[in-house]
Protein backbone atom coordinates (compact mmCIF):
# COMPACT_ATOMS: atom_id res chain seq x y z
CA UNK A 1 0.00 0.00 0.00
CA UNK A 2 2.80 2.35 0.85
CA UNK A 3 4.54 1.46 -2.36
CA UNK A 4 1.40 2.34 -4.24
CA UNK A 5 1.28 5.77 -2.69
CA UNK A 6 4.95 6.24 -3.37
CA UNK A 7 4.25 5.24 -7.00
CA UNK A 8 1.44 7.77 -7.17
CA UNK A 9 3.67 10.40 -5.72
CA UNK A 10 6.39 9.66 -8.24
CA UNK A 11 3.79 9.70 -11.01
CA UNK A 12 2.54 13.13 -10.04
CA UNK A 13 5.79 14.69 -8.90
CA UNK A 14 8.23 13.29 -11.45
CA UNK A 15 6.62 11.63 -14.46
CA UNK A 16 3.99 14.27 -15.14
CA UNK A 17 6.43 17.24 -14.99
CA UNK A 18 8.94 15.38 -17.15
CA UNK A 19 6.25 14.55 -19.72
CA UNK A 20 5.03 18.13 -19.72
CA UNK A 21 8.59 19.45 -20.00
CA UNK A 22 9.45 17.22 -22.93
CA UNK A 23 6.20 17.87 -24.79
CA UNK A 24 6.54 21.58 -24.21
CA UNK A 25 10.02 21.50 -25.70
CA UNK A 26 8.76 19.67 -28.76
CA UNK A 27 5.92 22.16 -29.17
CA UNK A 28 8.22 25.18 -28.83
CA UNK A 29 10.62 23.72 -31.38
CA UNK A 30 7.81 22.99 -33.84
CA UNK A 31 6.41 26.48 -33.29
CA UNK A 32 9.79 28.07 -33.95
CA UNK A 33 10.15 26.17 -37.21
CA UNK A 34 6.94 27.59 -38.69
CA UNK A 35 8.18 31.20 -39.22
CA UNK A 36 11.40 29.92 -40.76
CA UNK A 37 9.51 27.71 -43.18
CA UNK A 38 7.24 30.59 -44.11
CA UNK A 39 10.26 32.84 -44.74
CA UNK A 40 11.84 30.12 -46.87
CA UNK A 41 8.62 29.81 -48.85
CA UNK A 42 8.57 33.58 -49.42
CA UNK A 43 12.23 33.59 -50.47
CA UNK A 44 11.69 30.70 -52.86
CA UNK A 45 8.66 32.44 -54.38
CA UNK A 46 10.67 35.65 -54.78
CA UNK A 47 13.54 33.71 -56.33
CA UNK A 48 11.19 32.07 -58.75
CA UNK A 49 9.77 35.47 -59.67
CA UNK A 50 13.26 36.89 -60.17
CA UNK A 51 13.98 34.14 -62.65
CA UNK A 52 11.10 35.25 -64.85
CA UNK A 53 13.67 37.32 -66.77
CA UNK A 54 15.75 34.23 -67.48
CA UNK A 55 13.72 33.68 -70.63
CA UNK A 56 15.17 36.95 -71.95
CA UNK A 57 18.55 35.25 -72.05
CA UNK A 58 17.43 33.67 -75.29
CA UNK A 59 17.02 37.17 -76.74
CA UNK A 60 20.40 38.13 -75.30
CA UNK A 61 21.93 35.07 -76.91
CA UNK A 62 20.44 36.02 -80.26
CA UNK A 63 21.64 39.62 -79.90
CA UNK A 64 25.15 38.50 -78.96
CA UNK A 65 25.27 36.22 -81.96
CA UNK A 66 24.22 39.05 -84.26
CA UNK A 67 26.65 41.49 -82.63
CA UNK A 68 29.59 39.12 -82.93
CA UNK A 69 28.64 38.46 -86.54
CA UNK A 70 28.60 42.23 -87.16
CA UNK A 71 31.97 42.60 -85.45
CA UNK A 72 33.31 39.78 -87.59
CA UNK A 73 32.11 41.50 -90.75
CA UNK A 74 33.55 44.81 -89.59
CA UNK A 75 36.84 43.13 -88.71
CA UNK A 76 36.94 41.45 -92.09
CA UNK A 77 36.47 44.81 -93.80
CA UNK A 78 39.19 46.37 -91.63
CA UNK A 79 41.45 43.49 -92.46
CA UNK A 80 41.04 44.32 -96.15
CA UNK A 81 41.26 48.12 -95.79
CA UNK A 82 44.19 48.43 -93.37
CA UNK A 83 47.67 47.22 -94.05
CA UNK A 84 49.28 44.73 -91.76
CA UNK A 85 51.90 45.88 -89.31
CA UNK B 1 -15.49 -5.58 12.33
CA UNK B 2 -17.00 -3.58 9.48
CA UNK B 3 -14.89 -0.51 10.23
CA UNK B 4 -11.67 -2.49 10.33
CA UNK B 5 -12.46 -4.12 6.99
CA UNK B 6 -13.54 -0.91 5.27
CA UNK B 7 -10.40 1.06 6.12
CA UNK B 8 -8.04 -0.84 3.77
CA UNK B 9 -10.70 -0.79 1.07
CA UNK B 10 -11.03 2.95 1.32
CA UNK B 11 -7.27 3.28 1.32
CA UNK B 12 -7.04 1.23 -1.87
CA UNK B 13 -9.91 3.23 -3.39
CA UNK B 14 -8.09 6.48 -2.57
CA UNK B 15 -4.86 5.16 -4.04
CA UNK B 16 -6.74 4.08 -7.18
CA UNK B 17 -8.32 7.48 -7.49
CA UNK B 18 -4.97 9.24 -7.18
CA UNK B 19 -3.45 6.89 -9.74
CA UNK B 20 -6.32 7.44 -12.13
CA UNK B 21 -6.02 11.19 -11.58
CA UNK B 22 -2.29 11.14 -12.26
CA UNK B 23 -2.68 9.05 -15.38
CA UNK B 24 -5.54 11.25 -16.50
CA UNK B 25 -3.41 14.36 -16.05
CA UNK B 26 -0.60 12.77 -18.03
CA UNK B 27 -3.02 11.81 -20.80
CA UNK B 28 -4.48 15.32 -20.87
CA UNK B 29 -1.00 16.81 -21.11
CA UNK B 30 -0.12 14.37 -23.86
CA UNK B 31 -3.26 15.18 -25.80
CA UNK B 32 -2.87 18.92 -25.44
CA UNK B 33 0.75 19.09 -26.45
CA UNK B 34 0.58 16.46 -29.16
CA UNK B 35 -2.42 18.14 -30.77
CA UNK B 36 -0.56 21.45 -30.67
CA UNK B 37 2.49 19.83 -32.22
CA UNK B 38 0.32 18.32 -34.93
CA UNK B 39 -1.14 21.73 -35.71
CA UNK B 40 2.35 23.21 -36.01
CA UNK B 41 3.50 20.32 -38.17
CA UNK B 42 0.56 20.93 -40.48
CA UNK B 43 1.66 24.55 -40.87
CA UNK B 44 5.18 23.37 -41.57
CA UNK B 45 3.91 20.93 -44.16
CA UNK B 46 1.91 23.67 -45.88
CA UNK B 47 4.93 25.96 -45.92
CA UNK B 48 7.15 23.24 -47.30
CA UNK B 49 4.61 22.51 -50.00
CA UNK B 50 4.78 26.15 -51.11
CA UNK B 51 8.56 26.04 -50.93
CA UNK B 52 8.76 22.88 -52.99
CA UNK B 53 6.47 24.39 -55.61
CA UNK B 54 8.60 27.54 -55.84
CA UNK B 55 11.83 25.54 -55.92
CA UNK B 56 10.35 23.48 -58.73
CA UNK B 57 9.67 26.67 -60.65
CA UNK B 58 13.22 27.84 -60.00
CA UNK B 59 14.63 24.58 -61.29
CA UNK B 60 12.38 24.73 -64.34
CA UNK B 61 13.19 28.36 -65.15
CA UNK B 62 16.92 28.04 -64.58
CA UNK B 63 17.29 24.84 -66.56
CA UNK B 64 18.26 26.49 -69.90
CA UNK B 65 20.40 29.19 -68.29
CA UNK B 66 23.56 27.10 -68.25
CA UNK B 67 23.41 26.29 -71.95
CA UNK B 68 22.48 29.83 -72.94
CA UNK B 69 25.23 31.42 -70.88
CA UNK B 70 27.73 28.90 -72.21
CA UNK B 71 26.73 29.76 -75.76
CA UNK B 72 26.95 33.50 -75.06
CA UNK B 73 30.40 33.05 -73.58
CA UNK B 74 31.51 31.07 -76.60
CA UNK B 75 30.24 33.80 -78.90
CA UNK B 76 31.97 36.50 -76.88
CA UNK B 77 35.17 34.44 -76.78
CA UNK B 78 35.06 34.23 -80.55
CA UNK B 79 34.59 38.01 -80.74
CA UNK B 80 37.52 38.63 -78.39
CA UNK B 81 39.71 36.24 -80.36
CA UNK B 82 38.78 38.01 -83.56
CA UNK B 83 39.44 41.51 -82.26
CA UNK B 84 42.69 40.54 -80.53
CA UNK B 85 43.95 38.82 -83.65
CA UNK B 86 42.98 41.76 -85.86
CA UNK B 87 44.60 44.28 -83.51
CA UNK B 88 47.86 42.34 -83.28
CA UNK B 89 47.87 41.74 -87.04
CA UNK B 90 47.32 45.37 -87.95
CA UNK B 91 49.17 47.23 -85.20
CA UNK B 92 51.84 44.72 -84.32
CA UNK B 93 52.29 43.13 -80.95
CA UNK B 94 54.13 46.03 -79.33
CA UNK B 95 51.78 48.79 -80.48
CA UNK B 96 48.75 46.63 -79.81
CA UNK B 97 49.83 46.13 -76.23
CA UNK B 98 50.62 49.83 -75.92
CA UNK B 99 47.27 50.83 -77.38
CA UNK B 100 45.36 48.58 -75.00
CA UNK B 101 47.46 49.76 -72.06
CA UNK B 102 46.86 53.36 -73.09
CA UNK B 103 43.11 52.92 -72.96
CA UNK B 104 42.99 50.60 -69.98
CA UNK B 105 45.91 51.33 -67.69
CA UNK B 106 47.55 48.17 -66.42
CA UNK B 107 45.94 45.91 -69.00
CA UNK B 108 49.30 45.23 -70.61
CA UNK B 109 50.36 43.17 -67.63
CA UNK B 110 47.57 40.69 -68.32
CA UNK B 111 48.42 40.54 -72.01
CA UNK B 112 46.22 39.15 -74.73
CA UNK B 113 44.44 35.93 -74.13
CA UNK B 114 45.47 34.22 -77.34
CA UNK B 115 49.00 35.65 -77.33
CA UNK B 116 50.72 34.50 -74.14
CA UNK B 117 53.93 36.24 -75.19
CA UNK B 118 52.11 39.58 -75.09
CA UNK B 119 52.30 39.66 -71.31
CA UNK B 120 56.08 39.95 -71.56
CA UNK B 121 56.04 42.74 -74.14
CA UNK B 122 56.99 46.13 -72.74
CA UNK B 123 54.09 48.37 -73.64
CA UNK B 124 55.07 51.60 -75.42
CA UNK B 125 53.58 54.63 -73.76
CA UNK B 126 51.13 55.39 -76.52
CA UNK B 127 48.82 57.03 -74.03
CA UNK B 128 51.44 59.77 -73.51
CA UNK B 129 52.16 60.22 -77.21
CA UNK B 130 48.56 60.68 -78.25
CA UNK B 131 45.76 62.47 -76.54
CA UNK B 132 43.09 60.49 -74.85
CA UNK B 133 40.65 61.85 -77.42
CA UNK B 134 42.75 60.41 -80.21
CA UNK B 135 42.76 57.05 -78.53
CA UNK B 136 39.03 57.32 -78.07
CA UNK B 137 38.58 58.06 -81.75
CA UNK B 138 40.79 55.09 -82.55
CA UNK B 139 38.64 52.99 -80.30
CA UNK B 140 35.55 54.23 -82.09
CA UNK B 141 37.01 53.31 -85.46
CA UNK B 142 37.98 56.75 -86.73
CA UNK B 143 41.21 56.89 -88.68
CA UNK B 144 43.41 58.44 -86.05
CA UNK B 145 47.15 58.49 -86.79
CA UNK B 146 47.95 55.82 -84.28
CA UNK B 147 51.55 54.60 -84.39
CA UNK B 148 52.49 57.12 -87.07
CA UNK B 149 55.24 58.31 -84.74
CA UNK B 150 57.86 56.35 -82.89
CA UNK B 151 56.76 55.70 -79.33
CA UNK B 152 60.38 55.75 -78.26
CA UNK B 153 60.86 59.28 -79.64
CA UNK B 154 59.69 62.58 -78.23
CA UNK B 155 56.03 63.00 -77.49
CA UNK B 156 53.98 64.30 -80.41
CA UNK B 157 51.45 65.82 -78.10
CA UNK B 158 52.20 69.28 -76.79
CA UNK B 159 51.09 69.46 -73.21
CA UNK B 160 50.43 73.22 -73.44
CA UNK B 161 48.58 73.06 -76.73
CA UNK B 162 47.16 69.58 -76.75
CA UNK B 163 44.35 70.50 -79.14
CA UNK B 164 46.74 70.32 -82.10
CA UNK B 165 46.63 66.53 -82.11
CA UNK B 166 42.87 66.59 -82.35
CA UNK B 167 42.93 69.44 -84.90
CA UNK B 168 45.13 67.40 -87.21
CA UNK B 169 42.29 64.96 -87.59
CA UNK B 170 40.18 67.55 -89.42
CA UNK B 171 40.50 68.69 -93.07
CA UNK B 172 43.57 70.70 -93.99
CA UNK B 173 43.17 74.49 -93.63
CA UNK B 174 46.01 76.23 -91.86
CA UNK B 175 47.77 73.76 -89.62
CA UNK B 176 50.47 72.93 -92.21
CA UNK B 177 50.71 76.54 -93.42
CA UNK B 178 49.78 76.07 -97.10
CA UNK B 179 51.16 78.52 -99.69
CA UNK B 180 47.92 79.00 -101.61
CA UNK B 181 45.81 80.40 -98.84
CA UNK B 182 43.61 83.38 -99.77
CA UNK B 183 45.34 86.67 -98.98
CA UNK B 184 43.98 89.50 -96.90
CA UNK B 185 43.31 92.86 -98.76
CA UNK B 186 46.30 95.24 -98.89
CA UNK B 187 45.78 98.81 -97.77
CA UNK B 188 48.01 101.87 -97.77
CA UNK B 189 49.66 104.23 -100.28
CA UNK B 190 51.40 101.37 -102.08
CA UNK B 191 48.31 99.19 -102.22
CA UNK B 192 47.56 97.70 -105.65
CA UNK B 193 44.06 99.16 -105.55
CA UNK B 194 43.86 102.91 -104.89
CA UNK B 195 40.70 104.85 -104.16
CA UNK B 196 40.05 108.60 -104.73
CA UNK B 197 40.35 110.70 -101.61
CA UNK B 198 37.16 112.40 -100.53
CA UNK B 199 37.24 116.18 -100.31
CA UNK B 200 35.31 116.42 -97.11
CA UNK B 201 37.73 114.34 -95.14
CA UNK B 202 39.62 116.49 -92.68
CA UNK B 203 37.29 119.52 -93.06
CA UNK B 204 34.78 120.77 -90.43
CA UNK B 205 31.57 118.84 -90.26
CA UNK B 206 28.62 120.37 -92.13
CA UNK B 207 25.89 121.89 -90.00
CA UNK B 208 22.67 120.01 -89.96
CA UNK B 209 19.77 121.75 -91.82
CA UNK B 210 17.51 122.08 -88.83
CA UNK B 211 19.91 124.17 -86.75
CA UNK B 212 20.43 127.95 -87.13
Amino acid sequence: MILWWIGNLVLLAVVLPVVVYLLRGVLETATSIVPSVQEIAKAAAAGSKDLDAAALLLTTQDQVTKTVAGVANYGGSLDVILDDA
Amino acid sequence: MMGGAMAPVLAFAAADAVTILAVGLIVVALVYYLVSVIAQLRKITAGLDETIASVGEIVQKSAPVNDVVTTINQQLDAGVDLLEGLLVKKAGMSDAVGLVDGMYAGAAAAGFRNFPESSTVKAPRIGEVYTKGTLTLARLGREAPIASGNPAGPALRDVEGGSLAARLLYPEIRQTMPTSLARSPVIGTDAPVQYEQRDDIGKPRKRLPGRV
